[in-house]
This record gives structure tokens, C-alpha cells and sequence, in this order.
């Protein structure tokens, strides 16, 4: 049916799509062009607009600029149904098909083949067969879809976007909770699907994947397209570069990185199955430990494993020199350990409580609530850490969430600051800020370093890895790969070691 | 082909076999035509709004109403026929719109306002009962002779007789079913109960559909209001109390799963039986006090909602099974 397009027709051709959040910028005059019968890589590091960009491309949300072409026609899908309709179907990460259905129900629902006012389902388990044969699954489409793995829900749901749409399909994260066998099946089902003529949006944050079955790629950072390419002509360090960004001219290092302190914590083979290898890990006083990965590389998870909001399976914690058990985030906190979470939104702040509320609540939380702080101590400490840190706000009374993304996670940092902590981790504390508040929280880390805390942080912003760091420690795959120290530390090195591709 | 989906269902079906064989060995009476008769007259208003209620708790959702408005209808119907000359036909159409209406303006309450069903249909639930108040507090008496020949309708059988309300019960089930399993609004149903966003994403049409179950419930609690009229020969607006608790019960012990998505207007069907069952053994017994019916429904209920726990719980153990082999797997970069 494609076979009139000439190949350097796009099928969907989106151009200066730009979409505005209150006081951030998603997307900035984005450019994607999807040719007919190719595999298209998005790519870029979390918060650099994918998501966003698929959401104005399937109408969930409303572009505020740019133009979309389907076929030379401009459309403005309303709803993901509109889209469907329009002919950009979609399969997110998470399976989303009915687990009470059968797999036929799944398939056809919505557009049943019916005979006198009823659905025919016998014809319609007929046709489900003959669907899912032609995706190269042999299955009883009559058995609820909850008896198949989830990697033939994927295919289901391919197949039903196909069928109901048949112009371009998104495929967002679908290999995520795959294994390698599956992921092959996949594959092979996303070939089909390229051979039918369909434009195919492939996002992962597996490079691999990427490098396996994707013809072009357009890679995103901070909201901007940053390249197209064609990745026959490209290596995974290439493609590494261009999403982390880094500036050509190598910065030299001039700080005073002073006495290393004494060893305060001491991490040995602490792990989960499943969820992160065992590593090991000392920090002294006065250092700054950074970890630096790509998205699922395990940044989080150590973070969450040492602070023990996942309880490790194995291996042991030592503070001073002494053992201690950390099973969850309340052990963590008696201890003085501090974590600022990754995803502030979600784990971080209280929403509708007050600033000073928000500020105080792991002071109070320690303290227990049978010892409320007395209000004056309260204003004083939310006062002062306002002062410390720059907080900008009309008063302390306000709502945390009317707060910009860089004072509420300033208001966090203050939050854990007064607790006083000897150990502070950081996931992406500058993710989602802007440019001056960005400058402000690099500075405020090397100040609580010449204090003589000791800090983890995590982050994906590789210039400001090299900035803070006095080491830094490489993840790959949930695993350490590579730990650099002094003079090592430079994107450069970051980037090779994280792109390193394993000699078979 | 027996699916583990039919699991609940089977089981009703084998407890209403069981129930039967051991009121049968007590009182072989029990397995009389007459018996069968009965029960399906003595159940037939619930049974009818019970219809409604599974397509309620298929889609997810909960409807406190409808004793409420069966006491409205039988009320209303009462008051119309004593007041006015109007032909019972017609004052049968004028409150089944009326309670479609209601149950309409309550699933777009629910939709609209995202209001959870419970608080939505709790004031429905007392808006209804206080609208019968005002109608009349006293039991009115229906006398008219289409009711009387309404009321003289049955099927005798070996001295059994089979009322036309029964019959009406049946066809409701009947149509019921094949609503559900066989047209777009059904499967949009359970689509719903399955999860509404990955409903809405494949495009159901949550508000349509979600406004159609109400109107469903609220009409066949209408209906259910005219069967116990005929039933009763009065309208009283004390009168079905605390039926929506039994509509409840009766599709819980049916095997329709409480949260949504998994049942069968089948399985209500035993689930009804199953409840009259217990009533007619007391009543054959003639000693136990009516309350016990009560606890064996109470103990009934916890057995259901026991088992379809242990059936949930058996589910996520499989999907987590499987997780566990993929999780296993080699996937990024290497």
C-alpha cells in the first residue's frame, strides 16, 4: 500500500514542535522526520523531551507550536484514540491491553466483527488466529491474555496497533521487562512491520537494541534535537556523545580537592538480586563520590540500596568502622545518612504542605512526633536555611508546589541539611532546574565538601560530574565498570567508559 | 474448554449442587417442580436488579441505589394507580424512564465529577428512599383488575406454578448475558473493570459506556420495583430495605470478582438460587429462626470473597513467576 510513496517521503513529518510547562521549556522547535519502511530511533537521556514529544505526536497532549504532516496533509490529533484513527498507533512499556480479556477480545475490541447485532465470536477468534499467524504467533486467541508472557502481549499489542492503525507505530520501551530471547522476537516482529511499509519509532535505552534494529536515530537532550543521523555511519560512543552533550575544549581542573578525610562509610558487596551486583564502595569525609551511567544503569538503585529503600539481599554497611544494618529508610536517617530522591515530584516534596512544613519534616520525622519542634526553633532553622540556600519565596506559608522546579529542590536540599547529616546522597539534583539555580546546587555541593561531609551523587550531566567529583564511579548495566580518580576524571573518559563496547 | 476464568463460575454452580443434594436428602420435598417455581416468583425482584448490579461491579463500579428506587417504584406505581386513572402500561413506561433517568444522571455524575460510585449512589440511595416519603409514608394498597390479570398469568406444571414474574427473571438473565458476552457494550464493560486507562487508550468510550451501566442499573430497578409491585399488590415506601446489599451478595457468591472485570450474569443467576435455596430450607425446617438465613448468606459471602482472594493471589504468584525468568535475562549495552 506504500509502495506509491517515493522512499524520501516522510510518512510523518513533524516540524518546529514546541510544548511549554509552566516555567520550563519541554520541547524547543523539535524536527522529526519518519520515512516509510524504517526503524527510527529516539533517543536521549530522561527528561530530554521523549516522552513529551510522543505524547504531542499521539494528541495526549496539545503541541503549543510547530506543524505535523501525514502524508503531505496537516493533522492536529485531539486524543490518543484521534491518533489511532489518524493512523499512529502506539505500545508503551508497560503492556496496555486488558489482562480479563482473551486474546482475541483484545485484539478486536472496539471494532468486533459483529453478525445480527451480536459479535460473531467465533469469527472473531478466526480472524485473531489468522492476525497473530502473520506476526509468526501460533496461539488459541480464545485463552485469556494473561496465559502468554509478556513478550507475546507486546506482539499483541503491535499487531493491534498495526491493524488498527497501519502508518507509523511508537514503540516506547517495549524491551524493558524483556529478555534476550524475547527481545529477538520482538525484533523480528518490528522487521515485519518495516517491511509493511510502517514507519516504526523505536525507544530504548538499551544502545544495543538501538544499533540492532534501528535505521536512523534523532537524538534529544534538554528539549532539542541534537542530530539525525543514520546510524550505519555512527559507533555507540558517537551516539553516547551526542546525548550526554560535552564541550570540545578539555576543561583542566584547577581546585583544591584538600586532606582526604577519614574513611566514614564502607560498603562491601552490597547488592539485590535482580535489581543491582554486588559493589563495594568507601567514602571519606570531604570527598565527593560521583556515579555516573546512562538511564538503568543502576545510579538509582544504589543510591535507594544504601539508604535502604530497598532492603539489600546481601553484603554489609560499616560507619566508622562499624557494622550497622540499614533494612530501611528510618535506619538510614538515625545513622545521619541523607538521600534526596530522584524523581522530587513522586518522593520528594509534600505538595499542598508549606515550605517550612516540608523543610522541617526530617528534622521532626528523626526527632519523633511525641517531640514536636517548638514553632520559634522551626522558623528559625526554615529561616536560615531560606537565607543559606537562596530559596525564593513570597512566604514560608506557601504551598511547596507553587515553588519553581530549582527553590523546590533547594527547599529539599534544606531538608535534609538540617538533619545535620554526616553521609548525603543525591539523585540528579540539578534534573529539571534551571541554568542560575543549576550553578547554585554545584556550588552548595562543594561548599558541604570543604565542610567535610561526605556525598554521593548521583547524575547524568556529565560536565557536572567533572565539576564536584573527587572520583568517580562508572555503572554500566547495573554493574561498576570503571572507577576514575584525579586527572581521570573528564568526560571524555566518562563517556568511553560508559560506551565501551565488551570484545566478544 | 474449561479456562481458569470459569473457575469462580463453576464453583457457584457446584455450591448450588451441593446446597440442593443436602436439602434434598433432608427434605426430599425440596426437589419438587412446585419448590423450583417458587423460588424462582420469590426471587424474581432481586434477581432482576441483581442483573443490574453485575454489570455495576463488572465495570468496577458499586450501586447503593436501587433498594431505594424499587421502594420508589412500587410507591410511585401505588400512588398513580390510586390517583389517576392512568392504564398500569403506561405508568409501567412512565417510571421505568424515570429510573433510567435516575441511574443515567448518576453514572454522569460519576463520570464527569470522577466521584467515586459508593458516594455517588449513597445519595441516590437516600434521594430515592426520601422521594417514596414524600410520595406516602403508608403501605397503599394496589387494586386494579390488569394487575389481577397480570398476577393470574402462569404455567402450571404437575400443580407448579410458574408465575409470569419468574418468567420476566429468566428472560431479564437471558438478556443480560447475551448483552454482556456478545455486544460491544458488554465488552466495553468488562474493559472497564479490566482498567480504565488501558481502556481509555484502546479507545472504549469510558464515558458513554460508564453512563450505560448506571442507566442499566437504575432501569432494572425499575423493572425489579414493578415485579415486587405485582409480588405484593402495594406500594410501601419501608419496603426493600437493604436489597442492594443482598443484589451484592448474591453476584459475589455468583463469581464476579468485587474489583471488576472477571463474572458471568450467569454465575448471579446460581448466586440468586443459592440464596433462596438456604431461605426455603428454613422455612421447610420450620424451626430455625429466619435470621440463620443470614448467617449462612454472611458465611457464604466470606467463603466467596476467600476464594477469589486465593484466586487473585495465585495470579500474581504466575505473573511474578514469570517476571522473575525475564528479569533474569541479559539485556543492556553488553
Amino acid at each position: 500500500m506504500t509502495d506509491t510513496l517515493t522512499p524520501d517521503a516522510p510518512v510523518l513529518h513533524a516540524r518546529g514542535i514546541s510544548k511549554f510547562f509552566p516555567g520550563t521549556i519541554a520541547l524547543d522547535d523539535v524536527e522529526l522526520r519518519l520515512m516509510p519502511g524504517e526503524v527510527h530511533a529516539l533517543l536521549g537521556e530522561n527528561g530530554a523531551g521523549k516522552s513529551t514529544l510522543i505524547k504531542c505526536l499521539t494528541g495526549a497532549y496539545r503541541r503549543d507550536a510547530g506543524t505535523m504532516l501525514m502524508d503531505g496533509q496537516e493533522i492536529h490529533p485531539v486524543s490518543t484514540a484521534d491518533s489511532q484513527r489518524l493512523g499512529i498507533g502506539t505500545v508503551y512499556q508497560e503492556v496496555n491491553l486488558l489482562p480479563n480479556l482473551t486474546v482475541a477480545e483484545n485484539l478486536f475490541l472496539g471494532r468486533q466483527p459483529m453478525r445480527g447485532g451480536f459479535i460473531a465470536r467465533r469469527r472473531m477468534n478466526e480472524e485473531a488466529r489468522a492476525v497473530l499467524a502473520g506476526y509468526g504467533l501460533r496461539i488459541d486467541p480464545a485463552e485469556p491474555l494473561t496465559a502468554y508472557s509478556v513478550a507475546i502481549q507486546q506482539v499483541i499489542a503491535i499487531a493491534r496497533a498495526v491493524e488498527m492503525s497501519g502508518k507509523v507505530l511508537i514503540l516506547d520501551e517495549p524491551t524493558a521487562s524483556l529478555d534476550h530471547d524475547e527481545v529477538q522476537l520482538l525484533f523480528d516482529v518490528i522487521r515485519q512491520v518495516k517491511a509493511r511499509g510502517l514507519a516504526v519509532v523505536f525507544i530504548t535505552h538499551f544502545l544495543d537494541q538501538v544499533f540492532a534494529i534501528s535505521d536512523r536515530a534523532t537524538v534529544l537532550r534538554n528539549g532539542r534535537v541534537v542530530g539525525e543521523c543514520l546510524l550505519a555511519e555512527m559507533t555507540q560512543r558517537d551516539v553516547v556523545t551526542m546525548m550526554l552533550g560535552r564541550q570540545l575544549e578539555a576543561r583542566t581542573k584547577a581546585r583544591d580537592v584538600g586532606p582526604a578525610g577519614k574513611t566514614l562509610v564502607e560498603i562491601d558487596d552490597l547488592g539485590k538480586r535482580g535489581m543491582m551486583a554486588p559493589f563495594s564502595l568507601n567514602i571519606r569525609e570531604g570527598e565527593v563520590v560521583g556515579l555516573a551511567g546512562l538511564l538503568g544503569s543502576g545510579r538509582t538503585e544504589t543510591a535507594n540500596l544504601i539508604f535502604g529503600v530497598e532492603p539489600a539481599d546481601q553484603g554489609r554497611i560499616a560507619l566508622r568502622g562499624q557494622d550497622i544494618s540499614i533494612k530501611n529508610p528510618r535506619d538510614a536517617v538515625a545513622h545521619r545518612f541523607a538521600l534526596c530522591p530522584e524523581d522530587r515530584k513522586i518522593d520528594g516534596i509534600v505538595g499542598d504542605l508549606s515550605v517550612r512544613d516540608n523543610i522541617i519534616l526530617a528534622l521532626q520525622a528523626r526527632q519523633g512526633w511525641m517531640r514536636p519542634i517548638p514553632r520559634a526553633k522551626v522558623e528559625e532553622i526554615a529561616q536560615s536555611y531560606v537565607r543559606a540556600l537562596d530559596i525564593r519565596l513570597a512566604s514560608l506559608d506557601m504551598p511547596i508546589r507553587l515553588l519553581s522546579g530549582g527553590n523546590q529542590q533547594k527547599a529539599l536540599l534544606a531538608r535534609w541539611l538540617a538533619t545535620n547529616p554526616a553521609f548525603l546522597i543525591l539523585d540528579e539534583p540539578t534534573r529539571g532546574i534551571d541554568v542560575g539555580a543549576h550553578a547554585e546546587i554545584i556550588a552548595l555541593i562543594e561548599q558541604l565538601r570543604a565542610d567535610g561531609m561526605a556525598l554521593l551523587v548521583a547524575s547524568s550531566e556529565l560536565e557536572e560530574l567533572v565539576a564536584y567529583s573527587t572520583r568517580v564511579v562508572v555503572l554500566r548495566d547495573r554493574q561498576q565498570v570503571r572507577e576514575l580518580t584525579g586527572d581521570q576524571i573528564t568526560p571524555d573518559n566518562i563517556i568511553n567508559a560508559i560506551a565501551t563496547e565488551e570484545v566478544a | 474448554m474449561i479456562r481458569s476464568t470459569h473457575l469462580p463460575l463453576l464453583i457457584t454452580l457446584a455450591t448450588f449442587v451441593l446446597a440442593y443434594a443436602l436439602c434434598a436428602s433432608a427434605y426430599p420435598a425440596m426437589l419438587s417442580l412446585r419448590v423450583v417455581a417458587n423460588l424462582l416468583t420469590d426471587n424474581a425482584f432481586l434477581g432482576i436488579a441483581a442483573v443490574g448490579m453485575t454489570f455495576v461491579i463488572l465495570s468496577g463500579g458499586i450501586d447503593l441505589s436501587i433498594g431505594s428506587v424499587i421502594a420508589f417504584t412500587g410507591v410511585f406505581l401505588a400512588v398513580i394507580l390510586r390517583e389517576t386513572s392512568i392504564h398500569p402500561l403506561a405508568a409501567f413506561a412512565l417510571v421505568l424512564l424515570l429510573t433510567t433517568a435516575f441511574g443515567t444522571a448518576m453514572g454522569a455524575t460519576i463520570h464527569y465529577l470522577e466521584m467515586p460510585p459508593f458516594i455517588v449512589t449513597l445519595a441516590g440511595m437516600f434521594l430515592a428512599r426520601g422521594a417514596a416519603y414524600v410520595l406516602s409514608t403508608e403501605s397503599v394498597p394496589i387494586t386494579h383488575e390488569f394487575y389481577d390479570t397480570l398476577q393470574g398469568l402462569y404455567w402450571k406444571i404437575d400443580g407448579a406454578r410458574f408465575r409470569l414474574i419468574g418468567g420476566l427473571m429468566v428472560l431479564t438473565f437471558i438478556v443480560g448475558a447475551l448483552v454482556a458476552h456478545r455486544t460491544r457494550f458488554g465488552q466495553n464493560v468488562y474493559a472497564l473493570g479490566g482498567g480504565e486507562q488501558a481502556a481509555k487508550l484502546m479507545g472504549v468510550p469510558v464515558a458513554r459506556t460508564t453512563i450505560g451501566i448506571y442507566a442499566v442499573s437504575g432501569g432494572l430497578a425499575g423493572l425489579s420495583g414493578i415485579v415486587f409491585s405485582l409480588y405484593t399488590s402495594a406500594g410501601y415506601s419501608l419496603a426493600t430495605v437493604g436489597v442492594e446489599l443482598d443484589a451484592i451478595a448474591a453476584v459475589v457468591i455468583g463469581g464476579t470478582l468485587l474489583t471488576g472485570g472477571y463474572g458471568f450474569v450467569a454465575g448471579t443467576f446460581f448466586g440468586i438460587l443459592i440464596m433462596g435455596l438456604i431461605q426455603t430450607y428454613i422455612v421447610f425446617d420450620g424451626t430455625l429462626s429466619s435470621w440463620w438465613t443470614k448467617i449462612v448468606i454472611g458465611s457464604l459471602l466470606f467463603a466467596f470473597i476467600l476464594l477469589q482472594k486465593g484466586l487473585t493471589w495465585a495470579a500474581k504468584k504466575r505473573a511474578a513467576q514469570a517476571r522473575m525468568r525475564t528479569a533474569t535475562g541479559s539485556a543492556a549495552l553488553s
